[in-house]
């Protein structure tokens, strides 16, 4: 039952993620990786919100959103790749602002919205 | 190769970039790129994996395509999404604990994202949806950052922040060697780079 919400999830998650990464790509002309960085927040944000209101989302749901959706729309593949690519075609700065905004940001992103869905949860019920 | 940032967003800079914006296949030619003496990257090879569009297929039209490379995503995205959470289910996590089961899932896409790459951007010229299949669909969702980012929260959160640093750190490294290493032994044993095709990509 769960891997079948995980399954769900993920078949909306990972062709969101290409959409939204060819959307911010085709909108900018600077090499750094926006797409890749831009959905990973996002779905930083959308795990922490459900992280925070844990208890007030029932398991099913959450497997959808947590395991499935949010993880296959997030990528740790691609941001690893694409920091090699800057790197090995001499952007070395790119490089290591991508990795090291990357993971500041997401753990910012990450407590933020954790406290903002305990306080939604907190809210409701 | 020499290679020239382009943050200014001067659009003429960087003649890759009618390649690397994903602009749709058959859209007409982006317009005066000059294909001047600037280095860039490798049109082939933009930072984006997923940057250069697939290449029109004649048998079908644009649409068709595009909805032919978002299924095989999903897919894709799918069967790496049940990797990684039957590995949860394996292995699953001790909240406090180093989370070793996101480190090794993150881990070992990366290498195989290293060797995937080298091995369909440099060596093949492969179906149009081999590469968003397997890059795209199993690897991107296989590994996952906003769990890494999550668990590292919650470490934080429980009184372990010293776990939490070593956790952020340890995965960042790990990935970037195993990325860079899987790409650098795939170049190794696969031998030279071919010359390109005229009119490839």
């Amino acid at each position: 039952m769960n891997w079948l919400m995980v399954v769900l999830g993920a078949l909306a998650g990972a062709p969101l993620r290409y959409l939204a990464d060819r959307a911010v790509q085709s909108r900018h002309e600077s090499v750094f990786p926006w797409g890749t960085f831009g959905v990973n927040l996002a779905a930083c944000a959308g795990l922490g919100l459900l992280t925070g209101a844990a208890t007030a989302v029932p398991q099913p749901l959450g497997a959808l959103l947590g395991p499935g959706f949010c993880a296959a729309l997030s990528t740790y593949s691609t941001f690893s790749y694409e920091t090699l690519r800057l790197a090995e075609s001499g952007a070395r700065r790119y490089a290591a602002a991508n990795a090291l905004l990357s993971v500041l940001a997401g753990l910012g992103i990450a407590a933020l919205t954790t406290a903002l869905g305990q306080a939604l949860a907190g809210a409701l019920g | 190769m020499p290679f020239r940032s382009n943050p200014s967003g001067d659009p003429s800079g960087d003649p890759s970039r009618s390649e690397a914006t994903g602009l749709a296949p058959d859209a007409p030619a982006a317009p005066a790129a000059p294909a001047g003496p600037v280095g860039a990257l490798d049109p082939v090879d933009p930072i984006d994996p997923d940057a250069a569009p697939p290449p029109p297929d004649p048998a079908h039209p644009h649409r068709t395509q595009q909805a032919r490379t978002l299924l095989v995503i999903a897919l894709g995205g799918a069967l790496g999404a049940s990797a990684r959470y039957g590995a949860t289910l394996l292995w699953p996590y001790t909240p406090g604990a180093f989370p070793w089961t996101t480190f090794w899932v993150n881990v070992t896409g990366c290498a195989a994202m290293g060797l995937l790459m080298v091995v369909l951007t440099e060596r093949l010229r492969p179906h149009p949806l081999v590469r968003p299949f397997l890059g795209t669909g199993i690897l991107g969702g296989y590994t996952t950052f906003s769990t890494y980012a999550l668990d590292a929260r919650g470490l934080f959160d429980g009184g372990r922040p010293g776990t939490a640093l070593l956790y952020l750190a340890a995965t960042l490294a790990a990935a970037m060697a195993a990325v860079t290493g899987a790409a650098a032994l795939t170049r190794l044993v696969l031998g030279p780079r071919p010359a390109r095709a005229e009119g490839g990509a």
